[in-house]
């Protein structure tokens, strides 16, 4: 056993979770070795500890979601935190009360954290400087979804091991995604290689000054990415979902025009797997069969969907662990003075 | 880390590791022969090794629980099922300081239901632990009885509990601080005190 096994090692986590970039490598680590324990405590026959209770978690979604917000809530009660669940549609929202309002009315019911999805950009970054409890970004607009990409970088490293100098090839809609920017912190904070794979249309304007800066690739060739015609030969392979309300925005002209140029069709797959049969094909969910990923990808022994839903719960009791059951540190700089006015 | 308050921490091997090295008050020889005798004791108090398992509490509990079962097979000829039970997320102090990394539980495939669980600690103070230990072993079954030995206790218990099997009673003020080192994690097996008044 090496020194890496003591207790005693603290990194200092956030106050907030708002973007993957709140999260250094270090602190990075220490949320996936966690979610390694809370993943025993999947297999118990007992699903619960002790560690929130007394917490109050409030869960408001205002976009639609499955995996994320019941994986949030399932986190939370096998920690004894009292979760709840509030979406956009049947709130005070829907009857005109502003963002602002809505989270300052709960915060000043004394609850602990608040889980965000939100159709806006930086949506919970505000959040965040409204109210005193923890804010976690499960989802805002296309910005970030830091716990997709925990989960992602937890899963792909069970199968894997380390991925320091492993090779990512991410895939489908950049422009719309916020699965990608937080991933493509996490991955390169772990010392992963990323390519983004995208036509034209679907990637985000702007994406060649920050590819040049963060140092990741850029390519329109999808097979040539795969062959490992341009750098080294792919280790893990993430599909995003085709939003299918894009399919009218002109971003490409038939979903089966899509399908021959990126999805993960049946002979890509085979070719592939004939390649480098230990390669790894994840997808956030949900997935659209037969557009971005064919029924056999999904299906395939390479294929990591059900693990990283599995994954999804271990890695959220991780975040809400580290944010919320620790010392009650002083906010720095969140804080607005006067909240219960 | 702030291994000056009484409020337990998790072992003493969260003591400070720049201080002095103190005052020896077991080498390695003495603690190999207090495992033998708690070896010992363990089967003497259990008929035999029937129905027995061991949980180390991280990080130091563990392999002591190791060196248990060893010299347990030694003596019996039989495996025993051995194990670690962390006890992070069962701590009634999370709330005064900031949150560490859980460190591994592996419970047996033979589980704990119905068996004698014997829990293994590097040092004994203030109970803490134990009862953090206790909640944790419940959520994983209802084991027929449970034991408890340590390498050392140190007093100062806050809580109703005292250990079956104790390696060396060591007599301490609180503002000392007693370190176990094992070869497993360290250079070798000592128990040291460090501090207090002169």
């Amino acid at each position: 056993m090496s020194a890496t096994t003591s207790s005693t090692t603290q990194t200092r986590m956030p106050r907030h979770l708002l973007s993957m970039a709140d999260l250094d490598a270090g602190a990075i680590r220490t949320v996936l070795d966690t979610a390694a324990q809370m993943h025993d405590v999947q297999k118990r026959e007992v699903k619960k500890i002790p560690t929130l209770r007394g917490r109050t978690i409030i869960n408001l979604f205002f976009e639609d979601s499955t995996r994320t917000r019941s994986s949030f809530e399932i986190a939370g009660k096998w920690m004894s935190a009292d979760t709840i669940n509030i979406t956009g549609k049947g709130s005070a929202t829907s009857k005109g009360e502003s963002l602002r309002d809505t989270v300052r009315t709960i915060d000043a019911m004394g609850v602990d954290a608040f889980v965000i999805r939100h159709g806006a950009s930086g949506a919970c970054h505000q959040v965040a400087g409204w109210v005193d409890a923890h804010v976690i970004n499960a989802g805002d607009g296309t910005h970030e979804h830091p716990t997709q990409a925990l989960l992602d970088a937890y899963t792909m490293e069970r199968r894997l091991g380390s991925l320091e100098g492993r090779h990512v090839a991410i895939v489908g809609d950049l422009a719309h995604s916020r699965v990608v920017r937080s991933n493509l912190i996490s991955l390169q904070r772990l010392g992963a290689h990323v390519t983004l794979v995208a036509p034209p249309t679907l990637m985000p304007s702007g994406i060649g000054a920050w590819a040049e800066r963060d140092g990741f690739a850029l390519s329109h060739d999808l097979d040539g990415v795969l062959q490992g015609r341009e750098g080294k030969a792919v280790d893990a392979l993430m599909m995003l979902r085709v939003q299918k309300e894009r399919m009218s925005g002109g971003y490409f002209s038939t979903a089966r025009e899509y399908t021959v140029g990126y999805g993960l069709t049946r002979p890509r797959l085979a070719d592939l797997v004939e390649r480098n049969p230990e390669i790894v094909i994840c997808h956030p969910g949900p997935m659209n069969r037969g557009l971005e990923i064919s029924a056999d990808a999904a299906d395939a022994a390479q294929s990591l969907v059900l693990d990283q839903v599995s994954a999804g719960v271990a890695v959220r009791m991780s975040v809400l662990y580290h944010l919320l059951a620790g010392e009650d540190t002083p906010t720095v700089g969140t804080t607005t003075e006067g909240s219960a006015a | 880390m702030c291994p000056d308050a009484p409020v337990p921490t998790r072992s003493s091997s969260e003591t400070d590791p720049a201080t002095d090295d103190g005052r020896t008050v077991l080498g390695a020889a003495d603690i190999s022969r207090a495992l033998r005798r708690i070896a010992h004791e363990i089967l003497e108090a259990n008929k035999g090794s029937d129905g027995l398992v061991l949980l180390g509490i991280p990080s130091r509990g563990v392999p002591l629980a190791r060196r248990l079962a060893a010299i347990i097979t030694e003596f019996e000829g039989s495996e025993i099922p051995v194990g670690s039970l962390d006890i992070t997320m069962y701590r009634d102090d999370l709330r005064r300081q900031p949150t560490r990394a859980p460190m591994p539980t592996q419970i047996p495939d033979s589980g704990v239901d119905g068996r004698t669980v014997v829990l293994v600690d590097d040092v004994l103070y203030s109970g803490r632990t134990v009862r953090a230990a206790l909640d944790a072993l419940a959520d994983h079954g209802r084991p027929a009885a449970v034991r408890l030995a340590v390498l050392v206790d140190r007093g100062h218990r806050e809580l109703p509990i005292r250990a079956d099997h104790v390696g060396k009673n060591l007599p301490t003020a609180q503002t000392e601080k007693v370190r176990v080192r094992l070869a497993d994690f360290d250079e070798a097996d000592s128990v040291t005190i460090t501090g207090g008044a002169r």
